[in-house]
C-alpha cells in the first residue's frame, strides 16, 4: 500500500529525507543536554567551580540554539516535503480520475471520488508528515536517551532494561485490543454519516410521509450506537496513559531509591541523578508519541486504501498512444456488436448490432426508454468499449485511434449535459480554444443560440454559475450543441439535446444542420417522431435490439414499434 | 460542498460558543467535580514527584553522606519512598479515572449534540434545504463535529489539567526561589511574545490554506461531476493543468501554515533548555554563595521543564481549538434556526359515523378520518376528510420580488383527478408544494376540505396526503422496509398488495432476495423504472385521500406504464389526485386539466373541452407545440 504512494514523493525526496535527518540532530542535542547539566551540578556546582559553570553554561545554551536551529529546519522541511507530497498525490490522483473510462466512473461514484481527493487526502498528508517528523524522532529519542542513561550509571540503567519491554508489551496488547474496535467504530461512523445524507437528499419524502420522528428515533440509535462503540474503543486506549505513567513513576522510584543508595555508597553524583530522571522524562514522552502515531496511522489507513484503490483502478478504455491522429471520414459501421455494462455475456445490453452509416448521412434513433439508444452511440467516441464485436469509424476500428484524435472528430451532446462556471464564451471555447467571436457566432446561430445570448445584458460574456444555474434548460441544451459545433467534427451525435428546445426552435436547428453541417454525419436520438422524421434513416431501437432500419415512410408501414409511436405521438391531430 | 470549504472564519462571539459547550456539561455536575478533583491530584503527584527531588538530596542523600547529627537513616529513606510511591499511584489512578470521566462525557456531549443537529434538521423547513447543499450540511456532521470531539475529548481537559500545573509549578518556583522565578517570568514574556508571532502568522496562513482548499474542492467537485463532459471534448489535459494550478497554489499556502505551526514546537521546547541552562548557572552561582541549596537548584531546574512544556502544548492546540469553535458555532447556527413553524391546530383523527349522520372521535382506526378543529370559544368540530382542495388567487415565490404563482385559483372535489400541463418552471411543482406546506402562503388562500391549511397541523396535513415525486428517494433498507415507509405498522400482506397494485411485485419477486432483497445507496441497483414503482407502492401503502403524482411515471417505459394503468386507476379511485406529467396521454382521462404558463393558468377544462378550444392544449396535443 504504503509502495503504491511511495512515488508521489518525487521531487519532495530532498525535503522527505533532510526532514528525519534534521529531527535527529534535534535530538541528538536535546539528548546530550542533560548530559552538560551533569556536569554543570557535579562539577562546577558542588566544587563552587563559577567560570566551569559559566563556560558549561554557555556550551548548554549553544546547544540549545543549535537544538532550535534544526528543531526549526525540520518543521520546515517536514511541510515542504508532506504538503508536496500531498499535491502529487492530489494531482496522481486527479490525473488518474481523468483518464477514468465512463465505466470507471460509474463505478466509484462521483461521491466518493470527491472524499477520495479531498477528506482521504488530507488524511493521508497529515499522516505523512507525522511519519517524517514523529515516527523518526520518538524511536531514536528512545534509544539515545537510554543509552546515555547507561552511560552515566550502567546499573542504575538496568531499571530501564526491566521497565521499557514491560511497557512496550502492556502498548502492544492495548493496541491489539484497540485496532479492531477501532475499526468497527469508524465502519459505523461511516454508516451514521452514509445514513445522514441519504436522509438530506431524500428530505422530501421523509417530509411529504410525516417520518421526521421516525427518522430521528432512527438516527438516536444509531448514533448511540456509535457512542458505544467510541466509548467502548476508546476505553482501551485510555488505560495507556496512567500505566505509562505507574510504569515511568516505578521507574523513577526505583532510581530514587537505587539512586540514593549509590549516592550514600559514594558512587554517584547529585548531577548523574538529575540527569537520569530528564532521560526518563524523554523517554516518557517518546512512547506516548509513539502511541499516539499508531493510532493516527491506523485512522488514516482507511484514507490510503481508499486512495491506492484509485490508483490500482485499471483504465478499461486504454488510450492507444501510438494510435491513428486523424480521422478519415464521418462513416461509422457496427459489427456483430454486443456489450453489457456488467460484461456479462447472459445479460447483454446490445445485442447482435449490425449497422453502417455513410459520412455525411443523418440518422435517427427512436426506441422506448431502456432500449439502450444511449449505449449504442456511446461506443462511437469510445466512451466504453464493445464486449465483442467491433466499432468502425472513418473506416478503422475505434480502437486505432488516439482517443484525442477520435474524441475530437466525433462532438457528441449527452443527455445529462453539463457547463461549468464561467462566462458562456468560455464554455463555448470548449469546443476549440482558438475559435475566433465569428465561429462562435456562427456555431450559436446555428444551435438557435446567439439570439437569446444576445438577450442577456452582458451577451456572450454572461457569467454560467457553477452548472449553468443561470440559463434554462432549453437554453442549455442550445449551448451544449453550439459547443459540440465548435469541434468542427466528422459525426455530430445529439442525444435527446433538444428535448427542452420547442419544436419550431427544434426544426430550425436541424434545418441549420442540414445547410450548414451537410458533410457531417449526423445522429439523433430522440422521443419525438418529428425531430427524426426527415432524416435519411431511421433507427429503431427496442430492448438492446435492432427492431428497423429505413425512411420515415418505409418504417411506417413496414415497423410495427415505429408505427405505434408515431400513433400516439399524433393522436387527436387529425 | 465548496462552499463549506471556505476559511473557517473565527468565530465571532468566542465566549458565547464556549459558555454553550460548557452548558452541555451541565448534565454531568457531579462527574465533572469528580474530574477537577482527580486533575488535581493528577498534577499534584507529578509535582509531589519533583519536589521529592529536593528532599532526596536535601533532607536525606546530604545528611546521610555527611553523617550529620539526627541525620535519617537508609530506611528513613525507603519510608519517604515508598511514601511518593503511594503518592505516584493515586497520581496514575486519578490520571485514569480523570480520562474515563472525559471519555464518558465527550463521547455522551457528541451523541447530544449530533442527534439536536439531525432532529433539528428534520423539523426545518424546505426552503432551508434549498438554500444549503447536502454536501455543506454533511460537513457539519463530519468536520465540526469531528473538530469538537476533539476539543470535548482532549483540548478541555488538557487545557485544564495543563493551566493546573502551570499553576501549580508556578507557585512551587515562587516558593522555592523568588530570584530564580523572576527568570522564569522573564522568559515567559519572550515565549509569550514568539507565540503570539508564529502563532498569529500560522493562524493567517492556515485561514489562506482553508480559502485554496476550498477552491480546490469546488474545482474537483464542478470537474468531477461533469467528467463525462470533459472526456467527450476531450479536454482532460487542459483540466489537468488548470488543477495543476490551484494545486499549488494550495501546497504553497499550506506549506507556510504548516511550516509556522510545525517550527513553533522547536522553538519553545529548545528555549526551555537555554533557560533550564540560565537557571541552573545562575542557580550554580546561588547555591555557590549560599544562598539557595543544591537540592533546590536542581529541582528548580526540573521544575522549568515542567513549566515550558505544557505553554508549548497549549499554544500548540490553539489551532485546533480555533477550528473546533468555528465549527460549533455553524453547528449551533443550525441548531438556532427557525424551525419549521406549526401553528396548525386542526387535527386529523380516526372518526366513525354514527347512524345519525354525525362525526364521532374514535381510537380506532376506521379508515374514516376527521378534522378536529377547535374553536376560540372552546367548541370542537368534525369535519371529515375528503380530499376537497381549493386555491383562491394564489400568488407565490420562492424569493422575493420573484413570484412563480400569480393568481393561480382552482378547485378539486374529492375524487377529482386534476392534471397539471405546462413547461418546466410554469409552476406545477411549486402548486403540489403548496398544497402539503413543503411552502407556505400567505393566509388564507388554500382550503382542504374548507379549512385553511395554515390551520391544519402539518405533521396531519402531510398524512392526508401521499406524494411520489419524480426524483425517487428510497432508503437503505429492504425492498419490504422501503414500501413500509408510507405507513410504518403496515403487515407484509398490505405491503404486497400494494406493490401487486403498483405492478412492483412481478419484478421484486425476482430480485435475488425478493422483498428481503437489500437496497443500497439510494436504490442505485434498481432502475430508475423500477424506483418509480416502488415509491409507487410506498404511496399506496399509505392510502391517503389525497394523492400527488409528480411526473411519478416519468422513467417508466410506455409498456410498463400501461400495465401499471390499472393499478394507477384503481389506486386513483375515490381520491383526489393531482397529476403532473409531460406525457399527455397520462393526463387526458382527468376531471380537469390546468394547462399553466408562467405561474397562471392559461386554460382549464376536460380533454374534450379544451381540444375543443384549440387553444395551448390543442398545439401541445397535436404535437405543435412542445413542452419543455
Amino acid at each position: 500500500m504504503i509502495k503504491k504512494l511511495f512515488p508521489c514523493v518525487g521531487k519532495y525526496l530532498k525535503q522527505s529525507i533532510l526532514a528525519p535527518i534534521m529531527v535527529i540532530c534535534e535530538v541528538i542535542l536535546e539528548t546530550t543536554i542533560p548530559l552538560v547539566m551533569v556536569e554543570i551540578v557535579d562539577r562546577g556546582i558542588k566544587l563552587g567551580n563559577i567560570k566551569y559553570v559559566a563556560q558549561m553554561g554557555a556550551i548548554m545554551i549553544t546547544m540549545a540554539l543549535f537544538s532550535l536551529m534544526f528543531g526549526a529546519l525540520s518543521g520546515k522541511f517536514a511541510a515542504e516535503a508532506s504538503m508536496g507530497f500531498a499535491k502529487n498525490v492530489r494531482k496522481k490522483l486527479f490525473d488518474k480520475v481523468q483518464d477514468f473510462s465512463f465505466a470507471n466512473v460509474d463505478k466509484f461514484s462521483t461521491a466518493s471520488l470527491i472524499t477520495r481527493l479531498t477528506t482521504d487526502v488530507t488524511n493521508t498528508q497529515m499522516s505523512y508528515m507525522m511519519l517524517i517528523r514523529v515516527f523518526v524522532r520518538s524511536p531514536f529519542m528512545l534509544v539515545i536517551a537510554t543509552f546515555e542513561a547507561f552511560r552515566i550509571n550502567s546499573k542504575l540503567a538496568m531499571t530501564f532494561v526491566v521497565a521499557i519491554p514491560i511497557l512496550a508489551i502492556a502498548l502492544i496488547i492495548i493496541a491489539k485490543f484497540a485496532f479492531p474496535l477501532f475499526e468497527k467504530m469508524l465502519k459505523k461512523y461511516d454508516a451514521l454519516n452514509a445514513s445522514i445524507q441519504e436522509n438530506l437528499i431524500g428530505i422530501r419524502v421523509v417530509k411529504a410521509f410525516v417520518r421526521e420522528d421516525h427518522e430521528s428515533q432512527k438516527f438516536r440509535d444509531a448514533s448511540e450506537k456509535l457512542r458505544d462503540m467510541q466509548y467502548k474503543a476508546e476505553s482501551v486506549i485510555i488505560y495507556s496513559m496512567p500505566f505509562m505513567q505507574l510504569v515511568v513513576y516505578g521507574c523513577t522510584l526505583a532510581i530514587y531509591w537505587f539512586g540514593g543508595n549509590l549516592m550514600v555508597a559514594g558512587e554517584m553524583q547529585d548531577g548523574e541523578l538529575l540527569g537520569f530522571i530528564t532521560y526518563i522524562m524523554q523517554i516518557l514522552m517518546s512512547l506516548m508519541m509513539m502511541s499516539m502515531i499508531f493510532i493516527t496511522l491506523v485512522l488514516s489507513r482507511a484514507s490510503v486504501e481508499r486512495i491506492v484503490e484509485v490508483f490500482d483502478e485499471e483504465v478499461d478504455v486504454a488510450d492507444n498512444e501510438n494510435g491513428l491522429t486523424s480521422v478519415s471520414d464521418g462513416s461509422v459501421e457496427f459489427k456483430d456488436v454486443n456489450f453489457s455494462y456488467s460484461k456479462d455475456k447472459e445479460n447483454l445490453t446490445l445485442e447482435n448490432i449490425n449497422l453502417s452509416i455513410k459520412s455525411g448521412e443523418t440518422i435517427g434513433i427512436i426506441g422506448g426508454t431502456g432500449s439502450s439508444k444511449t449505449t449504442l452511440v456511446q461506443f462511437i467516441p469510445r466512451l466504453y468499449d464493445v464486449l465483442s464485436g467491433e466499432v468502425l469509424v472513418g473506416g478503422k476500428n475505434v480502437k486505432e485511434y488516439t482517443l484525442d484524435a477520435l474524441r475530437n472528430s466525433v462532438a457528441m451532446v449527452l443527455q445529462k449535459n453539463v457547463l461549468f462556471s464561467g462566462t458562456i464564451k468560455e464554455n463555448l471555447k470548449w469546443g476549440d480554444e482558438n475559435a475566433t467571436d465569428e465561429e462562435i457566432y456562427e456555431a450559436c446561430k446555428a444551435a438557435q443560440a446567439h439570439d437569446f445570448i444576445m438577450s442577456f445584458p452582458d451577451g456572450y460574456d454572461t457569467d454560467l454559475g457553477q452548472g449553468g444555474v443561470n440559463v434554462s434548460g432549453g437554453q442549455k441544451q442550445r449551448l451544449c450543441i453550439a459547443r459540440a459545433l465548435l469541434k468542427k467534427p466528422a459525426i455530430v451525435i445529439l442525444d435527446d439535446s433538444t428535448s427542452a428546445v420547442d419544436t419550431a426552435t427544434d426544426s430550425k436547428i436541424r434545418q441549420a444542420f442540414r445547410e450548414k453541417l451537410a458533410d457531417t454525419t449526423t445522429i439523433i436520438i430522440a422521443q419525438r417522431i418529428s425531430s427524426v422524421c426527415d432524416a435519411d434513416r431511421i433507427i429503431v431501437l427496442d430492448d438492446g435490439k435492432i427492431d428497423g432500419i429505413g425512411t420515415h415512410e418505409e418504417l411506417l408501414s413496414s415497423n410495427a414499434i415505429y408505427r405505434e409511436v408515431y400513433d400516439s405521438q399524433q393522436k387527436g391531430a387529425e | 460542498m465548496a462552499k463549506n470549504m471556505k476559511a473557517p472564519d473565527a468565530p465571532k462571539d468566542i465566549k458565547k460558543i464556549f459558555s454553550r459547550i460548557f452548558s452541555y456539561y451541565k448534565e454531568y455536575k457531579l462527574l465533572v467535580v469528580i474530574a477537577v478533583i482527580t486533575a488535581i491530584f493528577s498534577s499534584a503527584a507529578s509535582i509531589v514527584g519533583t519536589l521529592f527531588l529536593k528532599a532526596l538530596i536535601d533532607t536525606y542523600i546530604t545528611p546521610i553522606v555527611e553523617k550529620a547529627p539526627g541525620a535519617p537513616t537508609i530506611a528513613d529513606f525507603g519510608i519517604a519512598v515508598l511514601a511518593v510511591g503511594i503518592v505516584y499511584i493515586i497520581g496514575a489512578v486519578s490520571t485514569f479515572t480523570l480520562n474515563k470521566i472525559m471519555l464518558y462525557i465527550s463521547t455522551r456531549i457528541l451523541d447530544k449534540v449530533r442527534t439536536e443537529l439531525f432532529v433539528k434538521l428534520q423539523k426545518l423547513p424546505i426552503k432551508f434545504f434549498d438554500t444549503h447543499t447536502h454536501g455543506e450540511l454533511m460537513s457539519r456532521f463530519t468536520n465540526d463535529v469531528d473538530a469538537l470531539r476533539e476539543m470535548t475529548s482532549n483540548s478541555i481537559s488538557h487545557i485544564f489539567t495543563t493551566t493546573l500545573s502551570i499553576v501549580s509549578v508556578f507557585v512551587t518556583m515562587i516558593v522555592l526561589s523568588w530570584q530564580l522565578t523572576i527568570l522564569v517570568v522573564l522568559m515567559l514574556f519572550l515565549v509569550m511574545f514568539l507565540i503570539g508571532k508564529i502563532g498569529g502568522n500560522s493562524g493567517k496562513y492556515f485561514k489562506k490554506q482553508q480559502e485554496e482548499i476550498g477552491k480546490v474542492n469546488g474545482f474537483v467537485e464542478e470537474m468531477i461531476e461533469g467528467q463525462k463532459v470533459v472526456k467527450v471534448f476531450s479536454y482532460e489535459e487542459t483540466i489537468k493543468s488548470d488543477f495543476d494550478k490551484i494545486n499549488s497554489d494550495l501546497c504553497n499556502a499550506a506549506t507556510k501554515a504548516h511550516t509556522f505551526a510545525n517550527i513553533l514546537m522547536p522553538i519553545m521546547g529548545n528555549l526551555a533548555h537555554a533557560h533550564y541552562a540560565i537557571t541552573a548557572v545562575v542557580g550554580g552561582i546561588m547555591a555557590i554563595n549560599g544562598i539557595i541549596t543544591l537540592g533546590t537548584v536542581a529541582t528548580f531546574v526540573q521544575l522549568t521543564k515542567s513549566f515550558f512544556m505544557p505553554i508549548t502544548q497549549i499554544s500548540q492546540q490553539f489551532n485546533s481549538i480555533l477550528i473546533a469553535l468555528a465549527g460549533a458555532e455553524r453547528i449551533f447556527n443550525i441548531i438556532d434556526e427557525e424551525p419549521e413553524t406549526d401553528e396548525g391546530y386542526v387535527t386529523l383523527v380516526n372518526a366513525e359515523i354514527t347512524p345519525e349522520g354525525e362525526i364521532k372521535e374514535t381510537e380506532k382506526r376506521t379508515g374514516i378520518w376527521a378534522w378536529k378543529h377547535p374553536h376560540n370559544d372552546g367548541t370542537l368540530t368534525y369535519t371529515r376528510l375528503t380530499g376537497n382542495v381549493e386555491f383562491d388567487d394564489v400568488y407565490f415565490g420562492y424569493e422575493e420580488n420573484k413570484t412563480v404563482l400569480n393568481g393561480i385559483s382552482l378547485w378539486a372535489k374529492d375524487g377529482q383527478k386534476i392534471a397539471f400541463v405546462g413547461s418546466t418552471g410554469a409552476g406545477k411543482t411549486t402548486i403540489t408544494n403548496l398544497i402539503n406546506r413543503f411552502y407556505d402562503v400567505p393566509d388564507g388562500k388554500i382550503r382542504y376540505d374548507g379549512i385553511n391549511i395554515n390551520k391544519i397541523k402539518k405533521a396531519d396535513l402531510r398524512r392526508s396526503l401521499s406524494m411520489v415525486l419524480q426524483d425517487t428517494h428510497l432508503f437503505t433498507g429492504t425492498v419490504m422496509e422501503n414500501i413500509r415507509y408510507g405507513k410504518l405498522d403496515a403487515t407484509d400482506e398490505e405491503c404486497i398488495a400494494a406493490a401487486k397494485l403498483a405492478n412492483a411485485h412481478s419484478f421484486i419477486k425476482h430480485l435475488p432476495m425478493g422483498y428481503d432483497t437489500l437496497l443500497t445507496a439510494d436504490g442505485a441497483n434498481l432502475s430508475q423504472g423500477q424506483r418509480q414503482l416502488i415509491a409507487i407502492a410506498r404511496a399506496a401503502v399509505a392510502d391517503p385521500p389525497v394523492l400527488i403524482l409528480d411526473e411519478a411515471t416519468s422513467s417508466i417505459d410506455t409498456r410498463t406504464e400501461a400495465l401499471i394503468e390499472k393499478g394507477m386507476d384503481s389506486l386513483m379511485e375515490g381520491r383526489t389526485v393531482f397529476v403532473i406529467a409531460h406525457r399527455l396521454s397520462t393526463v387526458r382521462n382527468s376531471h380537469a386539466i390546468m394547462v399553466l404558463e408562467k405561474g397562471k393558468i392559461i386554460e382549464r377544462g376536460n380533454h374534450d373541452e379544451l381540444i375543443a378550444q384549440k387553444g395551448k392544449y390543442y398545439q401541445l396535443y397535436t404535437g405543435m407545440f412542445e413542452l419543455s
